[in-house]
């Protein structure tokens, strides 16, 4: 029973991060309704980039998100302004393809620039403390913090979207973009802060990836894909809702792993498809896709 | 009286050179070496790849990153097929088509409820899927492969040359099949219907077009044409395994690069951008990642410069086209 | 008139290859009321939207306090102090009325209008502030939507057919207000279908036929005959 217990606690953390991967996504679909297919493989770059100015400076991981988090914020509004913006438009098919090109282009030259060896940041002994929260109950300390950073991500992000002037700004142009100008809201502006904001959550999860697991430069797509289904199972729009489609996508897979190793990845993946068959809509959803 | 007139000047002049090169493409056994058939019967592949990928997302507008999935699929159902059906490979390869469509049914009922870039990533889940459950089949290698066993590579033919040859053949004849079953395709009324929805859903809907079934029904013969591609090539590569098999680079990234560089969706497009993309490739040798990093390079550049790609290019400047499949209306006055 | 507060000098405004609008001419002064009217398709939406700056003339030029103001985008139009309200009112319909008012704000220009000053002139806002702009009847979101322009604190202030499907006695009430923004200064260009409104609310009219001024002059000076022949082309 308690093995039981501990695999689905396992999920629900992993579920944390998955829906750190989620947030980023689903950020920039509401807001500009671009699917960056780019996004997982910017989580990994965030991750080597960790590697390196730990490596440099000598940092601590977990300290080094003070410098990727902004950097990361810096390469969202200089790619948005300077690529993406032009490819926003009616046709469909322009930012899924520049996306898909960047994806692709961002995966080898992370190879070129690293190699395929794999890697993990190490950040000591807090890797692994545990913390008994019940008779015969463990977690780790880091996945646990790392949950708690996932839900005071989220937290951040639902208040920013509705209790400040950006998000607004957000909500407004995402409405109509004509209008959000007649009322001297610089739309090109505005669709560089949502992507730099994206991409300090990207940055957030990369390190956090970093720490927690082997990674290497061809790992980007499947974390996409993880977001993603977070996204879905727990509907469209609402941010919390992705929250409880990452954790039900983590404990899948967790509870997968249980029955057979190989059965991990397929299991969230089945479920994803379950959810899609009887509720297309997901399980929170807030907007129409 | 009017009438709709689909050949132009150009259209005759591509028409007689797409009979003439597919002649001397047909007698190559005769005058290309081993590695130049080969390498030719790649080509193919290719292009047909390119072609159902353009006809998806250029026509119905379907834009999928898992074509890999009945690749792979093709691949194994070779592999099934010939080693536990005992099923010569040829048959295999034609039969494999109506198998993927057939597989194609329950996929596309679940990721047709997504949509735009969200259905994209959904089509890449299903490759996945697809790839996972590769990886637990041990009876067909499990996650490290399988090689096709010798009595099956005879059964093509007994000497290595005439295996070479009716594989080219092989490659050379499904590719006219695919091509000709394209543009009977784009020349019918269900052609027009596509041309409709590529140009506004919306008011395809409302004039009368089921968009919805046309969406399915191309899904469906995309899907059955990738297959048979699919096990053709793994026949060539006489041996499959789940990466490979299911490899976004290979079957999807190359694809999709060479149509958007030469042009999506005009049916000349894909012509081009394999060509383009050979020509690149045989030129500049293989320089592994950095021939990615190019490629993806050169696909942004060319769809925020030039969407059409380089043919839509030409061909909007100049009027042309190889085949003869526009629509002009003409109105004479006959007593 | 002296210097005037918006110059429209021959302008030619296109839609792809579809000539909208031709050699078209107009001037307000400060504290005027112009009314541009003209039947549906006469180009009254164009010449708005390219004073608003949504689009850019081909040829000729707009001036606003002196500056030229033909290629500048929207956001920096409102900034220097030209307002829309526009046709069919767009408000977001993911924020709520006071939302709606706060981003009227946000090009942050100085002047007397507040949220207080708007909730003032339009009490029925007040009342349903934290509502979502949707909630409101056309009326008040018509309202809201010269509120949200307001926000701005704009010498000029365009009015896109503020009238379409307003009942009559709700549209004199809004009229109302306006004449009172206008008397604390602010200038008024606004399109109407609703030649009767129109004419009772504006100094200056101009009517539009198929792209051209067919014909200006003092809303007091001008016949019911003349301005049919010019709205139906006659």
């Amino acid at each position: 029973m308690t093995v039981w217990l501990n695999i689905i606690l396992q999920g629900v953390l992993i579920g944390g991060l998955y829906a750190m991967f989620a947030a980023g996504l689903s950020l920039i679909f509401g807001v500009m309704r671009l699917v960056n297919i780019a996004h997982g493989d910017l989580i990994v770059l965030a991750a080597y980039l960790a590697l390196v100015v730990t490596q440099t400076i000598g940092i601590d991981p977990l300290v080094s998100l003070l410098l990727v988090v902004p950097l990361m914020a810096l390469i969202g509004y200089a790619l948005q302004r300077g690529l993406l913006n032009f490819t926003l438009g009616d046709d469909i098919l322009p930012p899924l393809l520049v996306t898909f090109g960047l994806s692709i282009i961002i995966q080898n030259g992370l190879l070129e620039l690293f190699t395929a060896d794999s890697r993990k940041l190490i950040t000591g002994p807090i890797e692994v403390q545990t913390v008994q929260i019940a008779e015969g109950i463990w977690i780790g300390a880091l996945p646990l913090i790392q949950f708690l950073v996932a839900i005071a991500v989220i937290a951040g992000l639902q208040t920013l979207f509705y209790k400040s002037a950006l998000g607004r700004a957000f909500r407004a142009t995402s409405d109509d973009q004509s209008v959000a100008q007649l009322m001297g809201l610089d739309t090109r502006h505005v669709f560089g802060m949502a992507m730099a904001l994206s991409l300090a959550v990207v940055g957030v999860a990369g390190v956090f990836l970093a720490i927690r697991a082997n990674f290497d430069p061809a790992i980007g797509p499947a974390r996409l894909i993880f977001g993603f289904e977070a996204v879905i199972i727990g509907g469209l729009g609402s941010l919390w809702g992705t929250l409880a489609g990452g954790v039900i996508l983590g404990v899948s897979q967790a509870i997968g792993a249980q029955i057979d190793p190989g059965w991990q990845l397929l299991a969230g993946h089945l479920v994803f498809l379950a959810i899609l068959a009887v509720r297309p809509e997901g399980l929170f959803p807030k907007v129409a896709g | 009286m009017t009438r709709v007139e689909h050949a132009t000047t150009s259209s005759r002049i591509g028409l007689i050179l797409i009979v003439l090169a597919t002649l001397v493409l047909a007698a190559a056994p005769a005058w290309a070496d081993r590695l130049t058939l080969r390498l030719l019967a790649e080509v193919f592949t290719f292009l047909t790849l390119a072609s159902l990928w353009n006809l998806l997302a250029g026509y119905a507008g379907l834009v999928s990153v898992g074509q890999q999935a009945y690749v792979g699929l093709g691949g194994y159902l070779l592999f099934a097929l010939t080693t536990f059906g005992g099923v010569h490979p040829i048959a295999a390869i034609l039969l494999a088509g109506p198998l993927a469509a057939l597989v194609s049914i329950p996929v596309a009922s679940l990721i047709f409820r997504l949509r735009g870039a969200y259905f994209a990533i959904g089509t890449w889940v299903v490759a996945e899927v697809f790839r996972l459950l590769a990886s637990q089949l041990s009876a067909l290698g499990g996650g490290s492969g399988i090689s096709l066993p010798a009595p099956i590579i005879l059964a093509i033919a007994p000497t290595r040359s005439l295996r070479e040859f009716e594989i080219y053949w092989l490659a050379l004849g499904l590719t006219v099949i695919v091509l000709a079953a394209l543009f009977i395709l784009l020349r019918s009324r269900h052609g027009l219907a596509l041309t409709a929805i590529r140009d506004n859903e919306v008011a395809a809907q409302s004039g009368g077009i089921d968009v919805g079934r046309l969406k399915f029904v191309v899904y469906l013969l995309t899907a059955g044409g990738t297959g048979m591609i699919g096990s053709l090539i793994f026949l060539m590569k006489l041996r499959i395994s789940p990466d490979t098999a299911f490899s976004v680079n290979d079957w999807t990234a190359f694809v999709i690069f060479i149509t958007v560089i030469g042009g999506v969706g005009r049916i000349e497009g894909p012509v081009v951008g394999t060509v383009i993309f050979f020509v690149l490739r045989q030129t500049l040798a293989d320089l592994g990642s950095m021939y990615l990093i190019m490629m993806g390079a050169v696909a942004i550049g060319v769809m925020l410069c030039a969407p059409k790609g380089l043919w839509g290019l030409v061909a909007e400047r100049y009027g042309w086209q190889a085949l003869p499949l526009q629509r002009k209306l003409v109105i004479s006055a006959e007593t | 008139m002296s210097e005037p507060l918006l110059e429209v000098d021959s302008i030619d405004a296109f839609y792809g290859d579809f000539h909208a609008l031709a050699g078209v001419s107009l001037r307000v002064g400060a504290g005027q009321v112009v009314a541009v009217i003209g039947a549906n398709g006469a180009g009254k939406s164009t010449l708005l939207r390219s004073m608003s700056g949504l689009m850019h003339p081909r040829r000729g030029a707009i001036r606003f306090e002196g500056a030229n103001i033909s290629r500048m985008p929207a956001f920096d139009v409102v900034k220097a102090g030209v307002a829309m309200v526009p046709e069919g009112r767009r408000l977001f319909p993911s924020l709520s009325v006071e939302e709606n008012l706060l981003i009227g704000a946000q090009s942050r220009r100085a002047g007397p209008w507040t949220l207080t000053r708007v909730y003032e002139l339009f009490p029925v806002l007040a009342e349903r502030r934290h509502l979502p702009a949707t909630a409101l009847s056309g009326g008040q979101q018509q309202m809201a939507a010269i509120g949200r322009a307001l926000m701005a604190n704009p010498t000029l202030l365009l009015c896109d057919e503020i009238s379409l499907g307003l009942a009559p006695i709700i549209l004199r009430e809004i009229y109302a207000r306006l004449s009172e923004i206008v008397r604390e200064g602010i200038s008024v260009i606004a399109v109407e279908q609703d030649i009767v409104q129109a004419l009772r609310a504006a100094s200056y009219v101009y009517c539009l036929q198929e792209g051209r001024v067919a014909l200006q002059g003092r809303a007091a000076q001008l016949t019911r005959a003349d301005i049919s022949a010019a709205y139906f082309g006659v």
